[in-house]
C-alpha cells in the first residue's frame, strides 16, 4: 500500500482499477528541409484539422460542462489563429529551413515559457493551453489520434497532467476519477472535473507515476486529496463506509429533489438558498432551492479596487436573475461596516463597528453609492423576479427615506427611458430588536421581512458571536429571539407582508416545526442545507 | 490618431476570455488598435500578446486607435471595455 497526497478538487470518493493515461506523444525531431513552402502547407492543413477537432470538443464541452466552461476551447481556436504565434512558426520554417513539427514545438515552448514566468498562477496555468494546441497541431500532422482509455470499463485515470481538451475528450461514462501528477487547482482541467462531477486529485507529484501502473487497484479521495494505491483491507473497509455515506447523501438528494416543501398536514413553506457570489448558483440549482432568499452583494465591493459601476453591477444582477429563471431572487443591498470594508470606502476605524456606520446607515449617509446600486438593481429587474432587501433597519424614518430614494431612482430611469419591472418586491431585514418591536409600523411599508438571526441574536443578547469566552451566554434558541420572530411574523401577516428567515437559525431543524407554527413563509439556508430542511418539513405534522 | 486611458475593473484582469473577446472586437474594426501598459505596447488583435501584458484589476491601459474610422473604432473599444472589463 502506498499513499500520495495532492489537492482534491471535487469532493467524492472513487475506488477502482488504474489506467495510466498514455499520450501518443510524437517525438518531434528537427529535420532540415529545402522546401519550406511544403512545410507551411502541411502546417496550414494541420491547423485546419485541429480547428475542426476543437470545434467538436467545444460542442461536447457545451453539453457536458456548460457554456462558461466550454469557452476555453473557443479561446484555443483563437490561439490557433494568433498572429504572433503563427508568424513565429512560419518564420522558423523559412528562416531555419526546418520541418513544421519542430517549428511548432519550439514556438510552443517559447510561448509557454512566457506564461510560466508570469507571477500570477492564473497566467501560469495558460502555458498548458499553448502546449495543448501545439500538441494538437503536431498530432494532426502525423495522423496520430489519442485513443484514451480503451482497456477497462470504468477506471481511475492517472496522468502526468491532462490538457483541458483531453479531459473533455475522455468518455465520462468510463472515468471514475482523475488523478494528475502536476497541474494546479486553478487549471481548467480542475474546473472541468468539478463541473463533470468526477472526483479529481491534482498535483500528487512526479513520484506517483513511477509507483503506479495499469491494473493497480486505487482509491481516490477527492475530499482529502489522498490517493491510495493497492490499499490494504482495513483502508478499503474505511473507504467503503465513506462511499456508503456519500451514496446515502446522494440518495436523499435524489429522493427529495423536485418534491414539495409540504408537511404531513399539508402546510407549505418556501425553502430558498443564501449565496454570496454568482459562483454558487450551480449549487443552488443542484440542491433544488425554490429561489434565492439572500444574495449578498458585498463581494462586488470587497473584490473591487474602486466602487463597482452601475454597468458592472447590472451584469452580475442580470446573470443571477437569468440563471434563476422565474424564481424569486432577493438581493440584499450593501452590508458592510468598519470591520469589513474595502480600502476605497475610507471608513474611519471605530471603537465598536457592530454598532457603527454600517449597512443601510452607510448607504443613507452616502446616497451616491446607494443610488448606483439601486439603479443597477432596478435595471436588472426586467430579467427575472427581483426582491430588494435593506439590512440593519431600526427606525421607520430610515425606511421611508430609502423608499423615497427608490422612487427617485425610478423617476430617473423613467426620464432616461430605461425599462424596469413594476413588480419588484421591497423588503427589510429584521435583525435589530428595534425593528422587531416596531414591526407593526414597518410591515405596511414593505412586501416582505427577512429575519437575520445572526445579528438579531448578537444585538438582542448583547453577545459577540466571535468571542469564545461567552459562547454559553449566546444561546441561539433563546426565548427572547423566538418571541421577537413571532412578533414580527404576526405583524407581517396582519399587513399582508410575507416573512422569511435567512440567518443560520433557518437551517436549525430542531426549530423548523416552531417556525412553521409561527407561520413563517420562507426559510433561506446554505444550498447544502436546502434538502435537509425539506426532509425535516416533510416529517412534521402540525395537527399532532 | 486617438488615445484614451481605461482602468480595468474586472477582478481577474485581462484574462483568457476577455482577451479573446477583445482581440475579436479589435479585428472587426478598420483601425489599428494598440494597447499599452507600463511602456509595453501590443496589437489589440494579438491574443497571446494581450495576455502577456498581464493586465490586472486596477491597472490602467492606454488604448491607441489609428487609421480608418477612428471615431467609430474608439467608441467600439470604449463600449467593449466598459461592458467587459
Amino acid at each position: 500500500m502506498r499513499k500520495f497526497k495532492g489537492k482534491g478538487v471535487y469532493g467524492a470518493v472513487a475506488a477502482g482499477i488504474v489506467s495510466v493515461f498514455k499520450r501518443n506523444d510524437v517525438q518531434v525531431k528537427r529535420i532540415k528541409t529545402d522546401n519550406p513552402e511544403a512545410e507551411i502547407a502541411r502546417l496550414e492543413a494541420a491547423k485546419e484539422k485541429a480547428n475542426a477537432q476543437l470545434g467538436e470538443i467545444y460542442e461536447k464541452a457545451l453539453k457536458e460542462v456548460g457554456e462558461a466552461n466550454a469557452q476555453i476551447f473557443e479561446i484555443h481556436m483563437m490561439m490557433l489563429e494568433d498572429d504572433d504565434y503563427n508568424e513565429a512558426i512560419v518564420e522558423m520554417i523559412n528562416g531555419q529551413g526546418v520541418n513544421a513539427e519542430y517549428a511548432v514545438a519550439v514556438t510552443a515552448d517559447n510561448f509557454a515559457e512566457m506564461f510560466s514566468s508570469m507571477d500570477d498562477s492564473y497566467m501560469q496555468a495558460r502555458a498548458a493551453d499553448v502546449r495543448d494546441i501545439s500538441n494538437r497541431i503536431i498530432a494532426c500532422m502525423s495522423d496520430c489520434v489519442n485513443t484514451g482509455n480503451t482497456s477497462h470499463d470504468k477506471v481511475i485515470i492517472v496522468a502526468d497532467d491532462l490538457a483541458p481538451s483531453e479531459t473533455v475528450s475522455l468518455d465520462k461514462e468510463k472515468v471514475l476519477a482523475f488523478v494528475t501528477a502536476h497541474g494546479s487547482s486553478n487549471s481548467h482541467t480542475a474546473i472541468l472535473a468539478r463541473n463533470m462531477n468526477i472526483p479529481a486529485i491534482i498535483g500528487v507529484g512526479e513520484d506517483c507515476l513511477s509507483h503506479i501502473k495499469d491494473g493497480d487497484m486505487a482509491i481516490a479521495d477527492g475530499f482529502t486529496g489522498e490517493l491510495t494505491v493497492n490499499p490494504d483491507e482495513e483502508t478499503i473497509a474505511l473507504y467503503e463506509k465513506k462511499q456508503q455515506e456519500e451514496a446515502e447523501k446522494k440518495a436523499l438528494l435524489q429522493k427529495l429533489r423536485g418534491k414539495e416543501n409540504r408537511t404531513i398536514d399539508g402546510t407549505e413553506i418556501n425553502i430558498y438558498a443564501n449565496i454570496g457570489s454568482i459562483d454558487n448558483i450551480g449549487e443552488v440549482l443542484l440542491n433544488d432551492a425554490g429561489g434565492i432568499g439572500l444574495f449578498r452583494s458585498e463581494f462586488l465591493y470587497l473584490e473591487n479596487s474602486d466602487y463597482p459601476s452601475e454597468e458592472q453591477q447590472l451584469k452580475v444582477y442580470k446573470r443571477v436573475l437569468e440563471s434563476m429563471a422565474a424564481k424569486r431572487v432577493i438581493i440584499r443591498t450593501l452590508d458592510i461596516g468598519a470591520d469589513k470594508q474595502a480600502d476605497y470606502f475610507k471608513l474611519e476605524k471605530e471603537e465598536n463597528p457592530a454598532l457603527g456606520l454600517r449597512a443601510v446607515r452607510l448607504c443613507l449617509n452616502r446616497p451616491e453609492i446607494f443610488r448606483t446600486q439601486l439603479r443597477a438593481l432596478y435595471r436588472a429587474s426586467v430579467y427575472g423576479r427581483l426582491g430588494i432587501m435593506f439590512p440593519m433597519i431600526t427606525s421607520e424614518w430610515e425606511l421611508k427615506e430609502i423608499l423615497s430614494l427608490c422612487d427617485s431612482v425610478k423617476a430617473e430611469l423613467d426620464a432616461d427611458n430605461i425599462e424596469y419591472s413594476d413588480s419588484v418586491e421591497l423588503g427589510i431585514m429584521i435583525e435589530t430588536p428595534a425593528a422587531a418591536i416596531i414591526s407593526d409600523k414597518l410591515a405596511p411599508l414593505v412586501d416582505f421581512f427577512s429575519v437575520g438571526t445572526n445579528d438579531l441574536t448578537q444585538y438582542t443578547l448583547a453577545c459577540d458571536r466571535q468571542n469564545p469566552h461567552i459562547e454559553r451566554f449566546c444561546d441561539t434558541q433563546h426565548e427572547a429571539i423566538l418571541r421577537l420572530i413571532e412578533i414580527s411574523a404576526r405583524n407581517a401577516h396582519k399587513n399582508g407582508t410575507w416573512i422569511g428567515i435567512c440567518g443560520e437559525l433557518a437551517a436549525d431543524t430542531s426549530l423548523t416545526e416552531a417556525f412553521l407554527r409561527m407561520g413563517i413563509d420562507e426559510l433561506s439556508v446554505s444550498p447544502s442545507f436546502v434538502l435537509r430542511v425539506r426532509d425535516a418539513v416533510r416529517k412534521i405534522d402540525l395537527t399532532s | 490618431m486617438k488615445t484614451f486611458e481605461y482602468t480595468i475593473r474586472d477582478e481577474l484582469g485581462i484574462h483568457a476570455r476577455p482577451a479573446g473577446m477583445l482581440a475579436k472586437t479589435a479585428k472587426a474594426l478598420d483601425s489599428e488598435i494598440t494597447i499599452a501598459k507600463d511602456g509595453k505596447t501590443v496589437g489589440a488583435t494579438k491574443l497571446m500578446a494581450l495576455m502577456g501584458l498581464r493586465v490586472k484589476c486596477g491597472d490602467t491601459i492606454t488604448v491607441t486607435v489609428s487609421g480608418g474610422n477612428e471615431e467609430a473604432s474608439e467608441k467600439s473599444m470604449k463600449d467593449f471595455l466598459e461592458a467587459n472589463l
